[in-house]
């Protein structure tokens, strides 16, 4: 039988506000344990929350920016559970009516084809706190520094159909939070993290599949991992006529493998009420317009905008868009260089991406500043150094010995243009090497880049490879 | 409503409260007194009424994002059962 | 000096006829020698109430005194006091020493009132006659054979056995007024939202509204001026100008329009209660009020609706209450869900277990609509209610409670019966009004209140028609026998 997925999915994202949502206590990560835990985080007796006006605006900014509608009047609920991270027995959430509602998410997959995914709703939420299962005398140990941090938990439809059609929209969503400014993105810190709720049915059926919640998988690999171990697990459930259950699984990235998370088993009722400690929160229209004129150029924007400013195809443009610091990058690095988007474009993807691959690094931590690629390409196009040895620059800029100016000038790698030099060094070639002269004029032709290649090794890389290539063809000929 | 023993244990279990197998039977009849009061309301007309969560009909006010709060741990876990390195203690969470 | 209003002492104090030392001492005299009887303080801390006292005179002497520097006050024990136990009248609490004060001690510490101590309360604030308390029933002073009302019962009982001048008490669903009624003492439930609930133990969150208990209702005034005003640190605090309460205790109640609904003096209110209601009413008749009948036709369910509300806000405030980070732990937990079930139900007593459950059940899958959101519906309705009844009346009056104090034990069997003592006064919670009882007499030998019933911030007004009452009036100065 054929298979098809289903999946939607539940990201939580920590919003970057200084104190917590209903607490003036420090969000900033990486405290010594509960040292930033106040009175309302621990839930004491008789404390109350108030609301961070921070968290509500970047809620309402992300709902303009995934085009949702925003509930003018939204309301918290308490979800109730017991917990030892859970301080006050219950959670802070909204439920019924959440402040964003809904909205969509466009995604461009690996073929280039391009799919909306449908926001059911985001809503604002507290975080709980951090169980350390180390061993405490046989006991856990409680960490509240994380409980009250505000989050942002956004809920697609169920609309992907693939492991890559979830990683895609994470992405995009990742990137998008990391624009308007949101959500640092960190995801080793937690600060973006997913649920995936996962089914399979046969294709053609209408009807959703019984699914599972795949928990708190914090890279875009291990989602694609955990998606595609969770869905042949499913297949070869209901293909050896057993039924998939619905359950909360955990994705053993060791492992590679989901297993059911047992203590959570027990059915939940989370009598869900609205939180009478808290009161309607408010959004005008008026609000929602101001917030509009704030967003940023948002990445789909600034993709269109690549493709018809810049002559960039749409997987450049995706490439170059996918954090607001790439693209702010990419076109410093035009201004600088005053040359070709193009040419600018491939250094960003080419040898400046490999290179931060290579060390780990993001743009914007890149020892080489776009002012200093600019400097680099605008000395490419001006002949002052040919392409080849301006990746030999770009390696000395990398390990910071100066800008490419600098680096030219110290190592004495401008190009040599003058033909009369160059000529020179052909002559000494062509004696040099009287045999292979005579190849090529019995018809080798083959053999010309030989002798490129040694002009280009005999002046260092230096000699201006065009003009090389004429002189020698002209002497060959005669 | 009248609950039974069944319930009353369901009810307590979701409460996290203990309940002896010799007390089930008096608080199944106290809650279904209780619920009995209660259900008085079923004779009201509510129809296109709007629920009222607030006496009084505000909205939230905000607070703005400032940390206000420092470090009170110490002090804080003065008054704690059981604590070390910092952290509160419980009996092993298994997950 | 014992019987002397809040209004004498200030007077007392500001002509050096004695110092707030020896005040404090005197009153703490009082309780040592009354207190083992009525039990109406679960912690006095003498050493901290004569250094407030020592601190008052210095600020008195310096000429820098504001209104309640140097009177000796008690807070009921719902409200955390910084170092000093807060046990809301519960086992769960024994050993809770607050880390912070609440919003209110904080505002009577800062106009250098002294801490007479922490007075006994139905536990959790869940009962109506103070005998839900973990440290015991509270007596009444008119009678040690019946209950003072709950659940600000010690507060109620200590005023008016003058063991302290005024006190703090905490009104859900009629927790300030009807042990004031029963007690024979004054006390006011502001408008929801005008008295901070920062750390005050929460109860049932939409409900919950801290306000005085005093002799009289000029005292009520001095102390709500304390009192009321925007708190940042609570999100249902209302921000508004608060008035000076004392400047319109004397405006005259000429014109006033009463309101009597029909429905406070019907079946189950004790003849006798409503005999004496009467003649207090003919008292504003005399100085030119007028009365008329009203409706509030939703009257009978409030109780029903209130016991959904309640419990279910409650189920939820007490889950923190988990042995966790402070409060009652039991010995060895052998595992998570054993330190939960063990400490909660070695920690709570059986009314608070009652109500968890009732709550919890209110709000689990399947039955929120049934019981929650109907509850939320009828509240509408009783609250349109008293907005009608407020387009053609000033105030609104009636009994307090439909009888006098009853004895100790009386109806700790029957949970509903015990709920029915709180019909009158729980509609005005839910609705969020002003109420405020006043003393009216007797019945049978014991105390009974009228109740009167204001819109939204109008405490000025009902304090005013209080004083107006009490000027013509002496029940507010009746001492019980034994606390002369």
């Amino acid at each position: 039988m054929e298979w098809e997925t289903v999946i939607g999915l539940e990201i939580h994202t920590q919003l970057r506000t200084k104190s917590k949502i209903f607490s003036g206590a420090s969000t900033a990560y990486g405290a010594e344990p509960n040292t930033q835990a106040c009175a309302v985080d621990l839930g004491l007796p008789g404390v109350l929350p108030v609301l961070n006006k921070e968290a509500v605006h970047m809620a309402v900014k992300f709902g303009v920016a995934v085009n949702a509608e925003i509930t003018p009047r939204s309301i918290f609920a308490r979800k109730n559970y017991f917990y030892p991270d859970l301080p006050k027995g219950y959670q802070i959430s909204q439920f019924e009516l959440p402040i964003v509602g809904k909205g969509e998410l466009e995604i461009t997959l690996a073929d280039g084809s391009v799919k909306t995914i449908g926001i059911t709703r985001a809503h604002l939420e507290e975080d709980a706190g951090k169980s350390l299962h180390e061993d405490f005398q046989g006991m856990t140990g409680i960490d509240l520094n994380r409980a009250g941090t505000p989050l942002l938990e956004i809920v697609s439809e169920p609309d992907m159909r693939s492991a890559e059609e979830a990683v895609a929209y994470m992405k995009k969503l990742h990137s998008l939070v990391q624009y308007i400014g949101i959500c640092d993105g960190n995801m080793q810190e937690g600060s973006f993290r997913c649920d995936a709720n996962v089914s399979v049915r046969p294709k053609g059926q209408k009807e959703f599949g019984t699914r599972a919640e795949l928990k708190n998988i914090n890279s875009f690999r291990f989602v694609e991992r955990a998606i595609n171990f969770e869905v042949e697990r499913q297949i070869d459930v209901i293909e050896s006529g057993g039924q998939v259950v619905q359950e909360t699984r955990l994705y053993d990235a060791d492992k590679d493998e989901t297993r059911s998370m047992r203590s959570k088993e027990e059915s939940h009722d989370y009598r869900y009420f609205p939180d009478p400690d808290l009161l309607p929160v408010e959004v005008t229209a008026d609000d929602i317009e101001r917030v509009r004129g704030e967003l940023p150029e948002l990445p789909d924007q600034k993709r269109d905008r690549f493709m018809a400013d810049y002559e960039l195809n749409m997987e450049e443009a995706n490439i170059l868009t996918s954090s607001r610091e790439t693209g702010d990058y990419f076109e410093t690095v035009i201004k600088a260089s005053n040359s070709k988007p193009k040419i600018c474009a491939n250094w960003v993807m080419g040898e400046l991406s490999g290179a931060l691959n290579k060390s780990d690094m993001s743009i914007s931590e890149s020892p080489v500043s776009a002012e200093m690629l600019g400097g680099l390409i605008q000395r490419i196009n001006d002949n002052t150094i040919s392409g080849k040895i301006a990746k030999q620059v770009f390696e000395a800029m990398w390990n910071g010995e100066g800008d490419a100016d600098a680096v030219i000038e110290n190592k004495g790698l401008k190009q040599v243009t003058d033909t009369g030099a160059i000529e020179k060094i052909i002559d000494e070639i062509l004696a040099a090497n009287t045999a292979q002269v005579e190849q090529y004029r019995a018809g080798k032709e083959k053999m010309l880049g030989f002798f490129v290649g040694q002009v280009m090794k005999q002046s260092q890389g230096k000699a201006n490879p065009a003009i090389v290539n004429n002189l020698l063809k002209e002497k060959l000929s005669s | 409503m009248a609950l039974d023993r069944t319930d009353v244990e369901k009810i307590a279990h979701l409460a996290r409260l203990a309940t002896e197998e010799s007390e089930l039977p008096g608080y199944a009849d106290d809650l279904s007194n209780i619920l009995k009061l209660v259900e008085q309301m079923d004779a009201a007309d509510t129809a296109n009424v709007e629920p009222m969560a607030h006496p009084l009909d505000m909205a939230q006010r905000l607070r703005e994002d400032e940390v206000t709060e420092e470090n009170q741990r110490e002090h804080f876990q003065n008054i704690a059962p059981q604590v070390e390195s910092g952290l509160y203690l419980v009996p092993k969470v298994i997950e | 000096m014992h019987t002397k209003t809040i209004a004498e002492i200030i007077e007392g104090l500001r002509n050096k006829q004695f110092s707030s030392e020896e005040l404090t001492k005197a009153y703490l005299d009082r309780i040592k020698q009354h207190d083992k009887t009525l039990n109406s303080f679960i912690t006095v801390d003498a050493d901290v109430a004569l250094k407030n006292a020592r601190d008052a005179d210095k600020k008195i002497a310096d000429g820098n005194a504001e209104s309640l520097t140097g009177i000796p006050i008690a807070q009921k024990d719902i409200f955390c006091t910084q170092g000093i136990k807060t046990t809301c009248g519960s086992k769960m609490l024994d050993n809770f020493i607050a880390p912070y004060n609440a919003t209110t001690v904080q505002k009577f510490n800062d106009v250098g009132a002294v801490l007479a101590g922490k007075t006994n309360m139905d536990e959790f604030a869940m009962g109506s006659s103070n005998e839900t308390s973990f440290y015991g029933a509270v007596k009444n002073p008119w009678d040690t054979n019946a209950v003072p009302g709950g659940s600000s019962g010690g507060s109620a009982a200590s005023v008016a056995a003058r063991l302290v001048p005024a006190a703090t008490g905490t009104d859900t669903g009629g927790s300030i007024r009807q042990p004031a009624a029963l007690c024979g003492i004054t006390g006011l439930k502001p408008t929801y939202g005008r008295v901070s609930r920062y750390g005050m133990i929460a109860f049932a969150s939409s409900l919950d509204q801290g306000g005085p208990m005093t002799q009289t209702a000029e005292d009520a005034a001095i102390m709500l001026n304390v009192m009321a005003g925007f708190d940042q640190r609570d999100s249902t605090s209302v921000n508004k100008p608060v008035p000076d309460y004392t400047s319109t205790l004397e405006d005259s109640v000429k014109g006033l329009k009463i309101g009597l609904p029909k429905e406070y003096f019907g079946e189950g209110l004790d003849p006798a209660v409503g005999d004496a209601v009467q003649v207090a009413i003919k008292e504003y008749e005399k100085m030119g009020a007028t009365v008329q009948e009203i409706s509030l036709p939703n009257t009978h369910f409030a109780v029903p609706t209130y016991y959904v509300i309640a419990p279910a806000e409650c189920s939820s405030n007490l889950s923190r209450f988990d042995g966790v980070r402070f409060g009652h732990r039991c010995d060895n937990p052998k595992d998570l869900m054993d330190l939960y079930t063990r400490s909660r139900s070695e920690g709570f007593g059986e009314e608070v277990k009652r109500r968890i459950m009732i709550g919890a059940y209110a709000l689990s899958a399947g039955y929120y609509d049934a019981y929650y959101l109907k509850a939320q519906k009828i509240r509408q309705l009783i609250s349109n209610d008293f907005k009608q009844a407020f387009e053609k009346v000033d105030v609104i009056m009636g009994p307090t409670a439909p009888d006098v104090a009853f004895n100790i034990g009386e109806r700790t069997e029957d949970p509903v019966t015990m709920y029915l003592s709180d019909i009158y006064t729980i509609a005005v919670n839910l609705a969020g009004l002003p109420g405020i009882s006043i003393p009216a007499g007797f019945a049978k030998d014991r105390p009974v209140g009228l109740q009167i019933i204001g819109n939204y911030f109008e405490e000025a007004r009902l304090l005013n028609v209080s004083h107006q009452y009490q000027k013509v009036t002496d029940w507010h100065r009746r001492v019980p026998k034994g606390f002369e």
